[in-house]
C-alpha cells in the first residue's frame, strides 16, 4: 500500500498513510463502543433476570445503530443563558483526548501508530485533558445539577490520576521503559513474567482507580443517576449527549487495554505452546471489561467525599509503600522478579 | 470582596429520586444540605372531599390509590372503621384472609421500598430483583380480586369473596415453549393457598438474596450506617410510626399493641433498631418480611383447615349471594338498596387505625347518619415522616438525602391524599 502511495502521490504519501492508520484504528474502535454498550445492556440484564435488548435485529445486535440513529436526529438544545460556545467544545474535548491516547497503543511488536518513547506518559496527559471536558460541560450548561457534577467529576478525578500515576510508576520501574511496546515486551516469558505477579497490589489499585478515572459505578458521583440526575451533561441531548457517552466507553476501552498491556503482557500469550497475538490483547481487554459491567450490576454508589477518603487515604499510600518496597527488593539479590 | 452566600436548589418534582412528586427546596452549602423544605400537594386528589359525596362502598376503592404501593392495607383501616361504627361481626376466616393479604401487602410493600432504596442508594440489581417476587404477589392480588393493585378486595363486613380453589395459569403463547409454560405454571396447578405456600417457602431465600447483595457490602454500609439518625425521643415526639419508629429502637406496633383481626393469634417477632439510622431502618425492614412470612404460613396452615363464610350474613351491609337473589324478593330488595343506596352509619365517629407497611394508617370517619361520611380524615403514615425530613437532613450531604428519603419509604399517594 505504501510503495503505491509514494508513486501516486509523492507529496503527500505519509500523510495519506497516517491518516489510513488512523481511520483502521478509529472505526474498529467506535464500532466496539458501540457494541460495548449492548454488551453492558445484555450482561446486566441476565444478571438481573432480564434480557436486555433483544428487538432490533438479531438479539438485539443492532440496537446501538438504533440508538446512535436515533441520538442523530434529535435537537440539541442549549440551554438559556448557556454559554454556547463552551457548551459546544465541551462534548469535543471529551472525547478527541478519549480518541487521541489511542495513537501510542501497541496492538503487538509492530501495530502501532506512533511509537514513541514517552509512550506511557503521553496517554496520562490525554486521559488528564478529559476532565476539563467535564468541568466545562458543568460550567457551561448553567445548571446546579451539571456543576455540582462538574465539580464532583474535577475533584475525582484528580485525586485517583495520583494514585494511578503512583501505579504506573511500579510500571515503569519494573520495565525500564515508557515505551508501551517495550512494557510487554518486557514482561515476554510466559504468565509468571506478567508484571501483575510483582505488581499486585498496583494492579488492583490501577484498575480500581481506572473505574473512578472513567466515572463508571461504583464511583459514578459526576453522573449520580439518583442524586444529581444525570450530573455534568444533564442538560446535553442528541448527539452532543452521543458524543459523551461515546467518550466514556472509548476511555472505559483505553484504561482496559492500558491494564492488559502493563499489567497481563499485552499481546502475549500465557505460555510459550501457544503463539502470541493481537487476540490475546483483545482477550484480556474483553474480560477486564466485563468486571466494569459487573461493578455496576453489583455495588451501590459511594459518596463523594467517601470516594475522596479512599483515594488520598487508602489508595496513595498504598501505591506509595508499594512503590518503596520494589525499589528496595531491586537493590536486593531478588531483583530478578522484578524484571 | 462578594459575600459567599448559600444557594438554594429545587429538587424535583422531576428527580429520579424524588418518589413520584416530591418537591424540595433545598439551601445547600457545597454540596452540604443547610435546611430541606419539602413542597408537597403535587399529586392532590381530594380524596377525603371526594369521600364525602360518595357511598361507604363507593369509597373503598379509593383507599387504594392512597398508597398504591400498599393497597390492601389502605382498605383495611377504612373498612374496619366503618365495621366499628356499624358493629358488624366479621367472619373468622375473613378475618385470617385480611390478614394473610395485609402482610403480603406488607411484602409487596416492603419490597418495593428495597428495591427503590437500593436504586437511589446506587445498587440496580437489587430493584429488578425485588420486582420478580412482587410478580408473584400481584398474582394473588390478581386471584382473588381481579386486579393487579387497585383490589378493593376488603368490603365492610368481610372480603369480597373467598379465595380461589384454582391459581390462574399463564395461557400457552407462540413465544413460549413447553417447557417454558410447564416452569411458568409449575407452581400454579394447585390452589392460591397452595401457590402462596410455595412463595413463603421460596421468599427466605430471596431475602438471602438480597441481603447478600447490600447487608454486608461496605459501600451500602458507608452510604447508610449513621445517616438520617433519629433518637428514639425525637422519633415519638416527630409523630414517626411503623419501621421509621422502630429503626430507633421504640418497640411499637399496632399488631401487638392493639391487636386487630386476629393478629393476637399469630406468632411473631416485633424487630427493633438501635442506632436509629438508615442501616437499622433498613435491618428492621428486612427482618419484617420474614416475620411477615410467617404470618403467612400461620394463615396458610389455618384457612386451609377453616372453611367458611368469608363476608358478613348482614344483608344490609354485605351483599346477598346471586343465588339467594334469583330466588328470594327480599336478597334481590337488599342487593338494588345496597348498590344505588348504600348503607347508612349511624350518627357518630370513629378513629381507626392499622398498622400498615409504613406506620399507623388510621381512618377517622365523622357521620352524621347518611349513606356517606359528613367527614372522612386519613392519618397517613408517610405525612409526619416527610415532615421530618429537614431535621434528618440537616448537615448531611445530597447523596444522603436521597437515602434518607429512600429510607422513609415515601409514598405520595398518601402524603398528598
Amino acid at each position: 500500500m505504501q510503495p503505491i502511495l509514494q508513486e501516486y502521490f509523492p507529496a503527500f504519501a505519509d500523510t495519506i498513510w497516517v491518516l489510513m492508520k488512523i481511520v483502521a484504528i478509529v472505526i474498529p474502535l467506535m464500532i466496539s463502543v458501540a457494541y460495548l454498550t449492548y454488551f453492558e445492556r445484555k450482561v446486566i440484564g441476565y444478571m438481573q433476570g432480564r434480557l436486555g435488548p433483544n428487538r432490533v435485529g438479531y438479539f438485539g445486535l443492532l440496537q446501538p445503530i438504533a440508538d446512535a440513529l436515533k441520538l442523530l436526529f434529535k435537537e440539541i438544545i442549549v440551554p438559556t443563558k448557556s454559554s454556547k460556545a463552551l457548551f459546544y467544545l465541551a462534548p469535543v474535548l471529551t472525547i478527541a483526548p478519549a480518541f487521541a491516547a489511542w495513537a501510542v497503543i501497541p496492538f503487538n511488536a509492530e501495530l502501532v501508530l506512533a511509537d514513541i518513547n514517552a509512550g506511557l506518559l503521553y496517554v496520562l496527559a490525554m486521559t488528564s485533558i478529559a476532565v476539563y471536558g467535564v468541568i466545562i460541560a458543568g460550567w457551561a450548561s448553567n445548571s446546579k445539577y451539571a456543576f455540582l457534577g462538574s465539580m464532583r467529576s474535577a475533584a475525582q478525578i484528580v485525586s485517583y490520576e495520583i494514585a494511578m500515576g503512583f501505579t504506573l510508576v511500579g510500571v515503569l520501574m519494573c520495565a525500564n521503559s515508557l515505551n508501551l511496546g517495550d512494557i510487554v515486551a518486557g514482561q515476554s516469558g510466559g504468565i509468571l513474567q506478567w508484571y501483575v505477579w510483582p505488581l499486585f497490589p498496583l494492579f488492583i489499585i490501577y484498575f480500581i482507580s481506572a473505574v473512578a478515572e472513567t466515572n463508571r459505578a461504583p464511583f459514578d458521583v459526576a453522573e449520580g443517576e439518583s442524586e444529581i440526575v444525570a450530573g455534568f451533561h444533564v442538560e446535553y441531548s442528541g448527539m452532543a449527549f452521543a458524543v459523551f457517552f461515546l467518550a466514556e466507553y472509548a476511555n472505559m476501552i483505553l484504561v482496559s487495554v492500558l491494564a492488559a498491556l502493563m499489567f497481563l503482557g499485552g499481546w502475549l500469550s500465557p505460555t510459550a505452546l501457544i503463539p502470541d497475538g493481537i487476540h490475546w490483547l483483545l482477550i484480556k481487554t474483553a474480560a477486564l471489561l466485563f468486571f466494569f459491567l459487573w461493578f455496576r450490576a453489583t455495588f451501590p454508589r459511594y459518596r463523594y467525599d467517601q470516594i475522596m477518603r479512599l483515594g488520598w487515604k487508602i489508595f496513595i499510600p498504598i501505591t506509595l509503600v508499594w512503590i518503596i518496597f520494589i525499589g528496595a527488593m531491586m537493590q536486593t539479590s531478588y531483583n530478578g522478579m522484578f524484571h | 470582596m462578594a459575600e459567599i452566600k448559600n444557594y438554594t436548589m429545587n429538587f424535583g418534582p422531576q428527580h429520579p429520586a424524588a418518589h413520584g412528586v416530591l418537591r424540595l427546596v433545598l439551601e445547600m452549602d457545597g454540596e452540604v444540605i443547610q435546611r430541606a423544605d419539602p413542597h408537597i400537594g403535587l399529586l392532590h386528589r381530594a380524596t377525603e372531599k371526594l369521600a364525602e359525596n360518595r357511598t361507604y362502598l363507593q369509597s373503598v376503592p379509593y383507599m387504594d390509590r392512597l398508597d398504591y404501593v400498599s393497597m390492601m392495607v389502605n382498605e383495611h383501616a377504612f373498612v374496619m372503621t366503618i365495621e366499628k361504627m356499624m358493629n358488624i361481626k366479621v367472619p373468622i376466616r375473613a378475618q385470617y384472609i385480611r390478614v394473610l393479604f395485609d402482610e403480603i401487602t406488607r411484602i409487596l410493600n416492603h419490597l418495593l421500598w428495597l428495591g427503590a432504596h437500593a436504586l437511589d442508594v446506587g445498587a440496580m440489581t437489587v430493584f429488578l430483583y425485588a420486582f420478580r417476587e412482587r410478580e408473584d404477589l400481584f398474582d394473588c392480588y390478581e386471584a382473588v380480586s381481579g386486579a393487579r393493585m387497585h383490589a378493593a378486595y376488603y368490603r365492610p363486613g368481610g372480603v369480597y369473596r373467598d379465595l380461589p380453589d384454582l391459581m390462574p395459569q399463564y395461557q400457552a403463547a407462540n413465544n413460549k415453549s413447553k417447557k417454558e409454560m410447564d416452569r411458568l405454571n409449575n407452581n400454579r396447578q394447585g390452589s392460591l393457598l397452595d401457590f402462596i405456600e410455595d412463595f413463603s417457602n421460596r421468599f427466605p431465600t430471596y431475602v438471602d438474596e438480597y441481603e447478600t447483595l447490600l447487608t454486608d457490602n461496605r459501600i451500602w454500609k458507608q452510604r447508610t450506617v449513621g445517616i438520617g439518625v433519629v433518637t428514639p425521643e425525637r422519633a415519638i415526639a416527630l409523630g414517626m410510626t411503623g419501621p421509621m419508629l422502630r429503626g430507633s429502637g421504640v418497640e411499637w406496633d399496632l399488631r401487638r399493641k392493639q391487636p386487630y383481626e386476629v393478629y393476637d393469634k399469630m406468632k411473631f417477632n416485633i424487630p427493633v433498631g438501635k442506632e436509629g439510622d438508615c442501616y437499622d431502618r433498613y435491618l428492621v425492614r428486612m427482618e419484617e418480611m420474614r416475620e411477615s412470612n410467617k404470618i403467612i404460613k400461620q394463615c396458610i396452615s389455618w384457612l386451609r383447615d377453616n372453611p367458611g363464610p368469608v363476608i358478613s350474613k348482614d344483608h344490609k351491609v354485605a351483599p346477598p349471594r346471586r343465588q339467594e337473589m334469583k330466588e328470594d324478593m327480599e336478597a334481590m330488595i337488599h342487593h338494588f338498596k345496597l348498590f344505588t343506596e348504600g348503607f347508612h352509619i349511624p350518627e357518630g365517629e370513629a378513629y381507626c387505625a392499622v398498622e400498615h407497611p409504613k406506620g399507623e394508617f388510621g381512618t377517622y370517619i365523622i357521620s352524621d347518619g347518611a349513606n356517606k361520611p359528613y367527614r372522612l380524615k386519613i392519618r397517613a403514615p408517610g405525612f409526619p415522616h416527610l415532615a421530618a425530613l429537614n431535621e434528618m437532613t440537616q448537615g448531611h450531604m445530597l447523596s444522603d438525602l436521597v437515602a434518607i428519603i429512600g429510607t422513609q419509604d415515601i409514598v405520595f399517594g398518601e402524603i398528598d391524599r
